[in-house]
């Protein structure tokens, strides 16, 4: 079984946040890094194959430029290969334009992946539609917030979180499946993964290339605009005190005082 | 003047409660246009009359889907009723369900979908929409500058609900569910209800969350048992879903569920942005954390600087010992 993953390289979340004030997007300059967010469907790719008997695990991303930092973490994991939709053009894309990118970029895949999995919306943006976007323009099923998914006979087997609990879903391939975070404990790429994950093909496309019309990525693709950015009403911290032993009885004076207790 | 539709997701006849915020909403922004709702399901015939007391004149009502998920076959019934009934806007809720038929939806339309919304106004005539960044610090807002309709996916919470002062049996029209061909191909085959002891998450008026500062797994059973003394449901931070600690349902924040207890209590919690734009509406917050400088207490109302693992078990033991 082939499976394909969408992985989003982002700015380092340990770095503050900031957008470009002329344009009111995230900044994504510096180095940009694997989304921890999708780590588990990199992972969860790679045992769906190794049960299989056979297979690959290839990556699929968008970049505005030609960054790959964050997809060598995925190769290093144990993904074969990358498709990686690099162009200026894509700068400002939105939801929508992205997963024209993404379904452009899995169409181009030989032969077809029986599945594509992605994480439930990334770390960076978390629009939470591309996923399923993606699914319509492919014309397959999808099962989205998936906490536990196994394919037996070419069938598909999925828990997808729900409110009260989680339902038992059945689908054919090919099919789009997002899985939430800590499904799986992703594996940490060995030095070896590392070393050989350099040598690893990374196929890069443009949007021209990829036949993706242009007026449907960008910022003008996105067809929506940030009117303006304000600081938000502050909160203001309030008493903080030094546990010493006794702290917990303040809190249980302030529950009172509240009503709770 | 707006038209405006709500996605109105319904369990058995009730709709959910962020619909009826939704409805609400819709009252005040349309000015003068019609609010609509769109509903499917079982039951939705006895929903739609709730959808009326909230201020939807006309429900369509796509009927029982069977054992499909709602996202394909929804998302086509609403493409084909939208087109007939062009409204400016559809307003859908950020639910699991929601969210698949607004990207199913915003596929077969070719428009595009803005998400977490935690607010909307009208200026000059067009909905802007207000979305907390930066763990809420700032307040970003957008509109769409294309072809309408636009798809407004909202956050539980964001708005209260009210009934409509002159509320009334809505017309209710069927809808066709259109076939949906191999996107349709995901069948569920089982439901499984996980029992809950205790209130929602979502609902309940105190909330006990835990993160890394707890230490292992096995310590959120104090997260678990304070929640339950004090008759609170039991919360998490995203680092310790990641880890496996406790499933998704429990993540309270950015990508998780927005809690507004009068209550909320953050243990092991630092405070990331992710989590803060979850809880930070809440009325009191109440702190524990052993680094004094960890964010969550430029928040808190009361902020204990020192180790849950010490300060959890006093509390919970002082305040057994009160109800007992």
């Amino acid at each position: 079984m082939n499976v394909a993953v969408c992985v989003k390289q982002i700015p380092d979340p340990v770095e503050p946040q900031a957008l470009d004030p002329s344009t009111n997007t995230l900044v994504r300059e510096g180095k940009l890094v694997l989304d921890d967010s999708d780590s588990y469907g990199v992972e969860m790719a790679l045992q769906l194959v190794e049960a299989s008997g056979g297979g690959d695990v290839v990556l699929v991303s968008m970049a505005p430029n030609g960054e790959t930092s964050g997809l060598r973490t995925a190769l290093a994991m144990g993904a074969a290969s990358a498709v990686l939709v690099s162009d200026p053009v894509l700068k400002g894309t939105d939801a929508l334009g992205t997963a024209k990118v993404l379904a452009a970029a899995v169409r181009s895949i030989d032969p077809t992946p029986d599945l594509v999995l992605a994480a439930t919306e990334s770390t960076d943006g978390y629009t939470g539609t591309t996923p399923v976007q993606l699914a319509e323009l492919l014309g397959w099923p999808s099962v989205t917030f998936a906490k536990h998914v196994e394919v037996a006979d070419g069938v598909l087997k999925v828990q997808r979180q729900t409110e009260a609990g989680y339902d038992a879903v059945t689908s054919p391939l090919p099919a789009v499946v997002t899985v939430t975070a800590g499904v799986v404990e992703p594996r940490y790429p060995s030095f070896k993964g590392i070393m050989a994950a350099r040598s690893k093909p990374v196929a890069e496309h443009t949007v021209s290339s990829l036949g993706v019309p242009e007026a449907s990525v960008g910022s003008s693709g996105s067809r929506q605009e940030v009117v303006s950015v304000q600081a938000a009403e502050a909160r203001s911290a309030g008493e903080i005190i030094v546990d010493e032993g006794e702290a917990h009885e303040r809190i249980v004076a302030f529950l009172e005082q509240l009503k709770v207790l | 003047m707006n038209s405006i539709w709500v996605l109105a997701e319904q369990s058995e006849g009730s709709p959910l409660g962020i619909v009826l915020e939704l409805l609400t909403a819709a009252r005040g922004l349309a000015d003068g246009g019609a609010v609509e709702a769109f509903t499917w399901g079982v039951g939705g015939a006895q929903a739609a009359s709730v959808l009326g007391e909230y201020g939807a004149t006309r429900v369509y009502d796509a009927g029982d889907i069977g054992d499909s998920l709602p996202g394909p076959r929804v998302a086509a019934a609403l493409a084909a009723q939208m087109a007939a009934g062009a409204p400016n806007a559809l307003f859908v809720p950020a639910t699991y369900d929601g969210r698949d038929i607004a990207g199913r939806l915003s596929a077969r339309l070719d428009r595009p979908v803005l998400t977490n919304i935690v607010g909307l106004g009208a200026e000059g005539g067009a909905l802007v929409t207000e979305h907390a960044i930066f763990g809420g610090g700032q307040v970003l807002k957008a509109r769409f500058t294309g072809e309408g309709p636009g798809i407004y996916v909202i956050r539980a919470k964001s708005f209260a609900a009210e009934p409509a002062a002159a509320g009334a049996s809505p017309e209710v029209v069927g809808v066709e569910l259109p076939e949906t061909g191999a996107t349709d191909g995901a069948k569920i085959s089982g439901r499984h209800v996980e029992t809950q002891s205790g209130p929602k998450l979502d609902d309940a008026p105190v909330v006990v969350s835990g993160g890394r500062g707890l230490g292992s797994a096995e310590n959120y059973a104090w997260i678990e048992e304070l929640a339950s003394l004090l008759h609170g449901a039991p919360g998490a931070s995203r680092a310790i879903v990641d880890a496996g600690w406790v499933p998704y349902s429990h993540q309270v924040g950015q990508t998780g569920k927005t809690v507004k207890p009068t209550v909320y209590i953050a243990a092991g919690i630092s405070g990331a942005t992710q989590h803060m734009v979850g809880m930070k509406a809440s009325k009191n917050i109440i702190a524990v954390n052993k680094d004094q400088d960890a964010p969550i207490f430029s928040i808190a109302d009361l902020g204990v600087v020192g180790d849950v693992s010490k300060v959890l078990p006093k509390l919970i033991e002082a305040i057994k010992s009160r109800q007992a």
